[in-house]
């Protein structure tokens, strides 16, 4: 990090900070990638980290999925009504959903409540110096902490993303239902019939990535904190930040893969 | 207290004999952060069975230079050897099989307080396939017995007193029974009666387990228990070396200044 401060002084500091942020994050995933497949493998704190992950999340994700399908049918209703599409209403709130909102809107809550727990979490181990009594114990802390934990986002958040996805839909019926009377099967019948396999496969794909960026940043931020207890804070901030910003690039060149594909 | 001191000089004796079966070598160890050169060619000889006190102000680089003797700090020049192998020259795997045999207390013991005391101690050993699960429970239950901790098996690291911590942190350390054990400041933030225990302790795990030990503080106190040979970091360097009582009569005002 010294050295390659040095060698590009010529940058003004702010772009030099963002290319070293950069490198050390490419460093850090090279790392990951190197240990993932490594024995011993951490199956119980996998499942462990899994659990805080998902099953932690899922109150949060139902609550913001049922708004996000509830709102969205409200608020589409009476524009479609104008030009008399009413019956358009399923399926486009449908196609809304899962190719963009849910797993946008879900992702997002993930690198806030997850990216900052991870973030937080390392920062303050690397603060009171377990991470290093773990390392001169002569286990591999990065095998532990950050492996486990990045696995851990990497398959929860697709899972949470279908979940929210679901209630989403939920809550779209139910909106529908507020000022009609359109059966669940119906409903359903409809929602599905105008989704396409372009529409789920690509927003499902994409939701590893966001899995997978927004463990291994928050992971990063913590694990390399090392200003003492404000560093903590900042860790969790910048995870979040850095995080959410991530969603948005992956999901703006997943749309572009998405189309050039179709 | 006497009996300590008698222990002690026994071991000086015991030293002497086995000088060139040494533990941990470094010669010219050199460690700068940015313009601040802390460490300015370190030369430290360990035998085994030793009990080395490094003493020091705060800021005076004794933590540095323990955590180079572990790599968790990379040196910039010198030589560091440490059960005979070349620590910077290590590869990872080769690392972790020779931080095996070197013990660590950190200064706030840095238990790792998302676990129980048992899993704490259990952590170390999780790599040992060799051990069934039974003998692993009875090395934690010994190992909690040897520092009068037994009963504070099932409790969270935020429900432990600083001198409980301390001597949880030892009983971590003693797990993998290691050849030479490292103490980071181990009486910091303790009352007088507590720090003394925790010297006391020292002691006894040294006695139990016949590690090596380099302790660094600036307890003195500690010092005077646990040390058969004291060494006086400043500025980088090491300005003075004997035992307590040599030092004790030093001429040097600044280093006997420690001991007023």
């Amino acid at each position: 990090m010294d050295s390659s401060s040095t060698k590009i002084t010529f940058l003004p500091a702010s772009i030099r900070d963002f290319f070293l942020e950069v490198d050390g994050i490419s460093r850090f995933t090279g790392q990951f990638f190197k240990t993932v497949f490594k024995r011993p493998f951490e199956f119980s704190e996998v499942a462990k980290q899994s659990f805080i992950v998902g099953y932690k999340s899922l109150g949060l994700v139902t609550v913001t999925g049922f708004i996000m399908g509830l709102v969205l049918t409200i608020q589409s209703r009476p524009t479609l009504a104008r030009f008399g599409a009413e019956s358009w209403l399923p399926g486009m709130v449908a196609i809304s959903i899962i190719r963009e909102i849910g797993p946008v809107i879900t992702a997002l809550i993930c690198a806030g409540k997850v990216g900052s727990g991870i973030g937080a979490e390392l920062a303050s181990m690397k603060v009171t110096e377990q991470i290093d009594a773990m390392e001169v114990a002569g286990t591999n802390p990065f095998r532990y902490l950050v492996v486990t934990r990045v696995l851990a986002t990497l398959l929860m958040i697709p899972l949470l993303v279908i979940f929210a996805d679901t209630v989403g839909l939920i809550g779209s019926y139910i909106g529908v239902n507020i000022m009609g009377d359109v059966g669940l099967r119906l409903y359903f019948s409809q929602a599905i019939e105008h989704l396409d396999f372009v529409d789920v496969f690509p927003a499902f794909i994409k939701t590893f990535f966001f899995g997978f960026a927004i463990g291994i940043i928050a992971c990063y931020k913590g694990y390399t904190c090392n200003k003492g207890t404000e560093g903590v804070g900042l860790a969790a901030n910048s995870a979040v930040v850095i995080g959410s910003l991530c969603v948005f690039i992956i999901d703006l060149i997943a749309v572009q893969l998405a189309s050039f594909f179709m | 207290m006497e009996t300590v001191v008698e222990n002690m000089e026994a071991q000086n004796a015991a030293v002497g004999k086995k000088e060139n079966d040494l533990i941990v070598l470094t010669e010219g160890l050199c460690k700068s952060f940015g313009d601040n050169h802390v460490l300015k060619g370190i030369n430290l000889q360990i035998a085994r069975g030793e009990n080395v006190v490094v003493l020091g102000k705060s800021g005076s680089g004794k933590s540095v230079l323990i955590k180079c003797l572990v790599r968790l700090l990379s040196i910039d020049a010198g030589k560091v050897i440490v059960l005979g192998h070349d620590i910077p020259a290590l590869g990872e795997e080769e690392l972790n099989d020779v931080r095996k045999k070197i013990g660590f207390l950190f200064q706030s013991a840095a238990l790792y307080d998302s676990m129980t005391v048992r899993e704490n101690l259990e952590f170390p050993l999780r790599e040992m396939k060799n051990q069934s699960k039974d003998e692993k429970e009875k090395q934690v239950i010994e190992d909690l017995k040897s520092v009068g901790l037994e009963e504070a098996i099932g409790l969270m690291p935020s429900e432990l007193s600083g001198g409980m911590r301390k001597r949880i942190g030892l009983a971590r350390t003693m797990i993998l029974k290691p050849e030479i054990i490292l103490y980071d400041e181990p009486t910091t933030g303790l009352d007088p009666i507590t720090s003394k225990e925790i010297s006391r302790l020292i002691i006894s795990v040294q006695q139990e387990l016949k590690t090596t030990s380099l302790i660094i503080t600036h307890d003195i106190e500690c010092a005077k228990i646990t040390a058969n040979r004291i060494l006086v970091l400043k500025d980088g360097v090491f300005v003075a070396e004997g035992t307590f009582k040599e030092l004790e009569k030093s001429e040097d005002k600044w280093v006997r200044s420690f001991f007023e």
